[in-house]
């Protein structure tokens, strides 16, 4: 068990998703509470006080950004689910929308309540099937039952919901590039300032918030802030989806009380890494969070189960973050020289275009590692790949252009003996290999 | 596309008032569901009919990788190449689908049945390494399972 549940804490059969299922476990009471019993500022007071962080990857209070918003003000507020899941490594919201649609549903139209919303998205990523075929019937569901339209639960309140299905763009994943996708055009990021809950969507007051971070909201409100506030830590409150994969042996999403013992929840929960080996590496929260190697993890040593923990203040000392939770774990044996260039042909395939240092820089750094890989590395090589990654940070319109050079220059600062020994030997210390085999 | 107009009014009903730009991406996925891909003919239509320059679905079509303006086989076949596929077996399974089917990446089999490509992340990091057909994904893949699927196909 990994602590305390908001989300999963039902059991998963072949018709939980449903709303019927959904209505048996108290489903939609606690939009009944809020449309019943408090105004909207009071919604947004009590996610303030519940002390939500974002669970997209930057972990900004949610409610801090919702009171930007005047629901009051006359003017059209839009609401979006941000269902791009798209960084690698995670695949968490996915649990939600396969598995508790209606959790996601109940809680956006409480958020839409509290911020005078009338139009709101699910904005999902174009490939996503199962997901989409459970959101896309629960949203029908719900609007049969009378969850979204006009007089809602007899209430003056109305709200519309569409689930907006993107086409191929990691880049969407990124708020105002998702708006501008929305939209109907490229998937650019735009420059703030305007914040995008000052202008977004069509140019107005808009609220983007991930999957995960809204569907906590039907719990807080269901629950109240206080009883909320009691999961977790002090500074980080409730849970989060970890969605872990990679070399380790139950790879899947859990549901994890943030403070969580760390060697635990790898070791026990998760089985362990394959066929004995040791932990090399792990990527806590998606691939553009920064690479811890084992010994920075302290994941190997029984004593230090009780001073590490899973919360986000522990992995920023750690020089790292845990992101959108999509953590990949790396087993002694693997080439870190490889798996830079699958996330340098990754990220180089993924840059929208708009910015110079991350069109340019990511194509330089690919054909960089590929001419390493290949035998044909310059001395000069790894100074070459620092200086083209640093050159993203603070250069860029949107954050995952600093990120992937941030990514970047941890693989290098942390396996650089990988990268001079390919570059000397002119070939990889361990064959290229990036699959965790049994010892031969 | 003049046949779907119906379809795309009907999306009309859950949407903001006056936002035409919002039924772009809907309703070019619509049309690629329906013809197999975008002809230059839909894109003069869907320009007129959502009072959008031409120009503006041209840039649409060349940004998002899900979108073609060209045909291509009747089964689609993306193979994930991200970090967790490949750490549990994507290169493999590119090479033996090559090797099977008689083409590279990216090609066409003579016949039009199939259509390789490799793909970035498609979220199913915990069931890697996935193979997607058209719309479906295949997850937890191995040489067997990979095989036995290439002949269900065959058999459609």
């Amino acid at each position: 068990m990994t602590g305390r549940k908001v989300l999963m804490n039902f059991e998963v059969t072949p018709t939980s998703h449903t709303l019927e299922a959904y209505l048996a476990r108290g489903g939609y009471q606690a939009l009944a509470k809020a449309l019943g019993t408090m105004k909207p500022g009071e919604v947004t007071q009590e996610i303030v006080n519940s002390g939500l962080q974002g669970r997209g990857g930057a972990a900004f209070p949610a409610g801090r950004k919702w009171q930007v918003i005047d629901p009051h003000d006359g003017q059209p507020h839009y609401l979006i689910a941000n269902a791009d899941e798209g960084e690698p490594g995670t695949f968490k919201d996915r649990w939600v929308l396969e598995h508790s649609p209606h959790t996601l549903l109940e809680s956006m139209l409480i958020a839409s309540y509290a911020l005078g919303v009338r139009n709101s998205f699910i904005y999902i990523r174009g490939e996503f099937d199962l997901p989409w075929r459970r959101i896309h019937a629960a949203v029908e569901e719900a609007y049969a039952a009378g969850y979204f339209g006009k007089h809602i639960l007899g209430s003056g309140f109305a709200c519309d919901v569409y689930v907006f299905r993107g086409a191929g763009a990691y880049v969407c994943g990124e708020a105002s590039s998702l708006l501008s996708s929305i939209e109907g055009s490229r998937g650019y990021p735009r420059n703030r300032p305007p914040r995008l809950t000052v202008k977004g969507l069509f140019q107005r007051p808009t609220v983007v918030n991930n999957v995960e971070t809204l569907s906590n909201l039907s719990w807080i409100i269901g629950h109240g802030a206080a009883a909320f506030r009691e999961i977790g830590t002090a500074k980080s409150p409730g849970t989060r989806l970890i969605s872990i994969s990679g070399h380790i042996n139950r790879p899947g999403v859990y549901e994890v009380e943030l403070g969580y013992p760390w060697a635990k929840f790898l070791h026990d929960d998760c089985g362990g890494i394959p066929h004995g080996r040791e932990l090399k590496a792990l990527i806590p929260g998606g691939i553009s969070s920064q690479v811890l190697t084992g010994a920075d993890a302290k994941v190997l040593t029984p004593h230090d189960v009780e001073t590490l923990s899973l919360d986000h203040d522990v992995l920023r000392q750690a020089g790292s973050s845990l992101g959108s939770g999509g953590m990949i774990a790396i087993a002694e044996g693997t080439c870190m020289v490889s798996l830079l260039r699958v996330m340098l042909r990754f990220y180089h395939h993924e840059s929208c275009g708009q910015c110079t240092p991350c069109r340019e820089g990511m194509g330089w750094l690919h054909r960089i590692i590929d001419r390493i890989l290949a035998g044909a590395g310059r001395p000069e090589d790894v100074d070459l790949l620092y200086r083209i990654s640093k050159a993203n940070d603070g250069t860029t319109i949107c954050g995952l252009g600093d990120a992937a050079g941030y990514a970047t220059a941890a693989m290098l600062d942390r396996f650089r003996d990988e990268f001079d020994y390919c570059i000397e030997h002119k070939r990889s210390k361990y064959d290229g290999n990036l699959e965790c085999l049994p010892f031969s | 596309m003049r046949h779907l107009i119906p379809e795309f009014e009907a999306l009309k009903a859950r949407l903001p008032p006056g936002e035409n730009g919002v039924l772009v991406l809907p309703c070019l996925r619509r049309i690629q569901e329906d013809r197999g891909y975008i002809a230059d003919s839909d894109i003069a239509e869907l320009a007129e009919y959502l009072g959008v320059p031409s120009i503006q679905l041209e840039e649409v079509l060349s940004f998002y990788t899900m979108l073609r303006r060209k045909p291509i086989g009747r089964f689609h076949l993306q193979v994930c190449h991200n970090v967790t596929c490949s750490m549990r077996g994507a290169e493999r399974l590119v090479g033996q689908l090559e090797q099977r089917l008689g083409i590279k990446t990216g090609q066409t089999t003579t016949d039009g049945t199939f259509t390789l490509n490799r793909v970035e992340c498609l979220g199913s990091c915990g069931t890697a390494p996935v193979v997607m057909v058209n719309e479906r994904y295949h997850e937890l893949q191995d040489s067997g399972s990979l095989d036995a699927l290439l002949e269900e196909l065959k058999q459609q």
